[in-house]
Formats: structure tokens, C-alpha cells, sequence
């Protein structure tokens, strides 16, 4: 039985609506630390707004309740930096001097060729890479990633997952991410959260390859309610 | 020619002015708000014009309409959604209509245009008191407003108040509009927060250099264009937009000869 410490997060009767619409119907589920967890489901089933949410970006009604003076660093799904005359080593330092060549060193870039660089011609695998180097360089306990490789070639997607593997063995992160594509939930989570507005399946992550579990996260919602 | 008194009161204002919108430019072509520091130069006419009808300083009405202008603009554009761009050509073709009406005709050039002959020591502290209060304040908020154009969902996981950040900057805009329109008139003071950004981004590879860089090519441009202004005896803000384009075509020519 874990006890109520080893969570990082809980959240309980989580509801988000905007005008006219509900986005997310009462959510529960719990995080244990150091573990990764996939949130899954079809497009616009709530992902992303469970996300702005867990950050308090968005009203909502409900408990969200994460451990004491928890960091959290965020790697959203897009960035405009195509038109910005910025630096990596500018970017970077918007949230933190000190740590920077660490933080390159543990995406696995060479902080020396990388520093000077512009953000605007790195391919898509190093901006996502500079972009988790910017959610780690103060340490966090815990990361969301919102589809964290998109427009990434296949090599440089699961080089990226690898390293957020090795990542969390050293560090002890916990990880949210947001992920459409099923190997990676399988290989690099350890639970998934499927949503479609409302919680339709938490459990295992290796389930996700089972047909009828795919049909019943992508096909009409059939809500279920998680004991927390 | 002017004295030489009041030619060097233009320098120091247009250098100040100049240097200052380059710099608070930097952003705004980057926010795709290029037209929006043009057009709002033309909600000040209506507050030139009551200043000239009431007998008070005119400009203490532009910058009057400047401020509320730009309070109504953001929070037009808080409500609405709609973006920037919209809001301020809806509101500046307004005010420029009202201005025109309002402003007697032989004032009207010099309020349309700028006159360096008309520019006292007095303008000259009030303009290097303000670009200075408005750099300082860009630059604090220089980094907060950037990231929030590379991402609002970082900034604002940062705690950063996008919104009143926004505010806070169009305010500083306007200040700088308002002391440039003494030199180069409300018709083209837009001029000198689009141009010397677009040339610094063209030769730049980071944010200090681009800021940096626009800061100084605004300031040339101010200073040669009332320099050759004086000596022609022309009006300064065309010649400062003469300049400034000739800076950015230079511009344009280097960044094209570099990739051979």
C-alpha cells in the first residue's frame, strides 16, 4: 500500500468549462512520484487543457493538489521562434544563468556549438531538445511535455525518449506527457490517463497495444470513475 | 538654416527620440506590430488640434490621447480578440478624421510633418527624460515580453502577467510616439520604430545585437535626416525617412552579399 507520500499529484473532481462547452468532466487520478504518465486520447479530448490546467492557466472547479514546493517544468507544443533573433544561450537564460551548459550536456548537446546558435535555425530535434534542456536547467520534480516530438524525425523522437528515460533513472523526475503515438506510450510510460473529456480507461501502460482497450480510448467515450 | 542653437537642440531630440524608438521598435516588429506604433501616432492629431484651439501645449494633448487611446486599444483587443492591427486602424482613422477637422491648416503641416525650428531646450530635457524612463521600463520588461511571443503558456507558467505586460509596453510606445512627433510629425514617426528594427533583424543573429543594433540605426537616421534637413531647409521628417531607408536598403544589400 503506498502511502498518501508517495504522490506528487492528486487530482480530484476536476472540471474546466469555457462558454457553452465542457472541456473536462470531473478528472480524477493520482501521480506517484518518479513515475511516467501518459495522457492519451483523440483530438481535442482535453489533453492539452488538462496541462494548462495542471499549471493554473485555466479556471477550473475541483482539487488539484500537488506535493509541497513542487517545481514543474513545461515544454509546450509549439513555439514561435521562426521570426525571433534569439540564442540558444539567450533563451535559456530568460529562466536561468547558472546551469546551462548542464542542462545542454543532459539533452545530449554540445553546449560550446550550441550557446550562439539562433533558435531559428535549429532542426526540429535540437529546438526540442534546447526546449527540454529549458524545462530541466532549475531542476524540476516534475515535467509536462505536450507531444514533445512533433515534427521530429524518427530517430530523433526516440533518441529524445531515451534520453527522457535516462533522465528520470538519474534525477528521480516524475513525467506527464502528452503522446499520440503508441510504441511511446507503451516503451517510455509507466501508466496512461486516457481522456475524452472525461477519464475513459487509467491503468498500465503496456495495455495500450490490446485492440478493444485502442477502440474504447479513440472510439465513443465510455466514462469510468477512479477511486482516489 | 536654423540657429545654431536650435539645430543642436533638434540633434540631441531626434538622437534621443530616434534611439529610443529603435530600440522600443525592436519589439514591435517583432509582435507583427509593425503598423500599429504608425498608426498610432495619428490618434494624437485630435489632442495637437485642442491643444493649438485651447491655447495649452499640444502636445500635452497628444500624449492625453495617446495614453487613453492605447488603454482603449488593449482592452478592445482583451474583449473583442481582435488583433492589434484592427483595433488601432479603426481608432486612428477615427481620430486622424477628427484631427484634420480640428486642426487649423497652417499648423497642420507642422503637425503632420515635425519643424525643427520650432524645438526648445525645453523639448529637448522633456525628450531625454522620456526616451530615458522608456528605455529603462523596455528594458525590464524586454525578456518578459519576448518569451511570451515565443510561447505565452511559458511566460505565463512563469508567472508572467502577459496582458498587463502588454499594457504596460503600448504605454511606453506611445510616450516615445508622442516626443517623436516634435521632429518628424505624426504622418511619419511611425517610420522610426518600423525601419531601424527591420534593418537590425536583417543583420542579426541574437536578441542583444537586434536591440542594440536598431537603437543605433534609429538614431542615424534622426540625426542625418535633421542634419540634412537644416542645410536644405526641408522639413526633418521626410529626410529622416530618406535616411532610414537608405540604412535598411543597406542593410537589405549586406545580408544578400553575405550568402556568396
Amino acid at each position: 500500500m503506498q502511502s498518501h507520500y508517495d504522490y506528487i499529484l492528486k487530482v480530484s473532481n476536476l472540471s474546466v468549462v469555457f462558454p457553452n462547452q465542457t472541456i473536462l468532466d470531473n478528472i480524477s487520478f493520482e501521480l506517484k512520484k518518479g513515475t511516467t504518465l501518459a495522457i492519451v486520447g483523440p483530438n481535442g479530448a482535453g489533453k492539452t487543457v488538462l496541462f494548462r490546467t495542471l499549471l493554473n492557466l485555466v479556471p477550473y472547479t475541483g482539487r488539484i493538489e500537488w506535493v509541497n514546493k513542487v517545481k514543474i517544468g513545461y515544454v509546450p507544443q509549439r513555439l514561435s521562434v521562426s521570426d525571433i533573433p534569439i540564442s540558444v544561450k539567450e533563451f535559456l537564460s530568460f529562466k536561468s544563468t547558472s546551469n546551462m551548459e548542464d542542462s545542454l550536456k543532459l539533452v545530449g548537446l554540445d553546449s560550446k556549438e550550441m550557446l550562439n546558435k539562433s533558435l531559428s535555425v535549429l532542426s526540429g530535434g535540437q529546438l526540442q531538445r534546447v526546449l527540454i534542456a529549458w524545462a530541466i536547467i532549475d531542476k524540476p520534480d516534475v515535467l509536462l511535455f505536450d507531444e514533445p516530438t512533433t515534427g521530429v524525425d524518427i530517430d530523433s523522437e526516440e533518441a529524445i525518449y531515451k534520453m527522457l528515460n535516462d533522465l528520470k533513472k538519474e534525477s528521480e523526475i516524475t513525467i506527464l506527457l502528452i503522446s499520440h503515438d503508441l510504441h511511446i506510450i507503451r516503451d517510455y510510460s509507466d501508466y496512461m490517463l486516457a481522456l475524452n473529456k472525461c477519464v475513459t480507461f487509467f491503468g498500465e501502460s503496456k495495455k495500450i497495444m490490446d485492440p478493444d482497450l485502442q477502440k474504447m480510448i479513440y472510439g465513443e467515450p465510455v466514462c469510468v470513475e477512479i477511486s482516489t | 538654416m536654423i540657429e545654431i542653437e536650435t539645430l543642436i537642440f533638434s540633434l540631441i531630440t531626434g538622437v534621443v527620440v530616434g534611439f529610443s524608438a529603435g530600440y522600443l521598435g525592436s519589439i514591435m516588429v517583432l509582435e507583427k506590430m509593425a503598423l500599429v506604433g504608425d498608426a498610432l501616432s495619428h490618434v494624437a492629431l485630435p489632442g495637437l488640434a485642442l491643444g493649438i484651439l485651447f491655447n495649452f501645449n499640444p502636445f500635452l494633448g497628444a500624449f492625453a490621447f495617446l495614453f487613453a487611446s492605447a488603454v482603449i486599444i488593449w482592452h478592445l483587443g482583451r474583449v473583442t480578440r481582435l488583433s492589434f492591427e484592427t483595433l488601432v486602424a479603426a481608432v486612428f482613422t477615427l481620430a486622424l478624421a477628427v484631427g484634420i477637422l480640428l486642426i487649423p491648416e497652417p499648423d497642420l503641416l507642422e503637425a503632420l510633418f515635425g519643424d525643427i525650428t520650432q524645438v526648445t531646450l525645453l523639448d529637448t530635457i522633456v525628450a531625454v527624460v522620456i526616451s530615458g524612463v522608456a528605455m529603462f521600463l523596455t528594458k525590464a520588461i524586454y525578456n518578459r515580453i519576448v518569451l511570451s511571443m515565443i510561447s505565452e503558456e511559458l511566460a505565463t507558467s512563469k508567472g508572467i502577467n502577459v496582458a498587463r505586460t502588454n499594457l504596460l509596453f503600448l504605454l511606453l510606445v506611445s510616450l516615445v510616439v508622442a516626443i517623436g512627433i516634435k521632429i518628424v510629425g505624426t504622418l511619419l514617426v511611425g517610420f522610426l520604430v518600423v525601419v531601424p528594427a527591420a534593418a537590425a533583424k536583417n543583420v542579426s543573429s541574437n536578441l542583444f545585437k537586434y536591440s542594440v543594433f536598431s537603437s543605433i540605426l534609429g538614431a542615424i537616421s534622426s540625426f542625418s535626416g535633421v542634419l540634412l534637413a537644416s542645410y536644405l531647409n526641408l522639413p526633418a521628417g521626410p529626410l529622416v525617412v530618406l535616411s532610414g531607408v537608405a540604412i535598411f536598403l543597406t542593410a537589405v544589400v549586406v545580408k544578400w552579399t553575405s550568402r556568396f
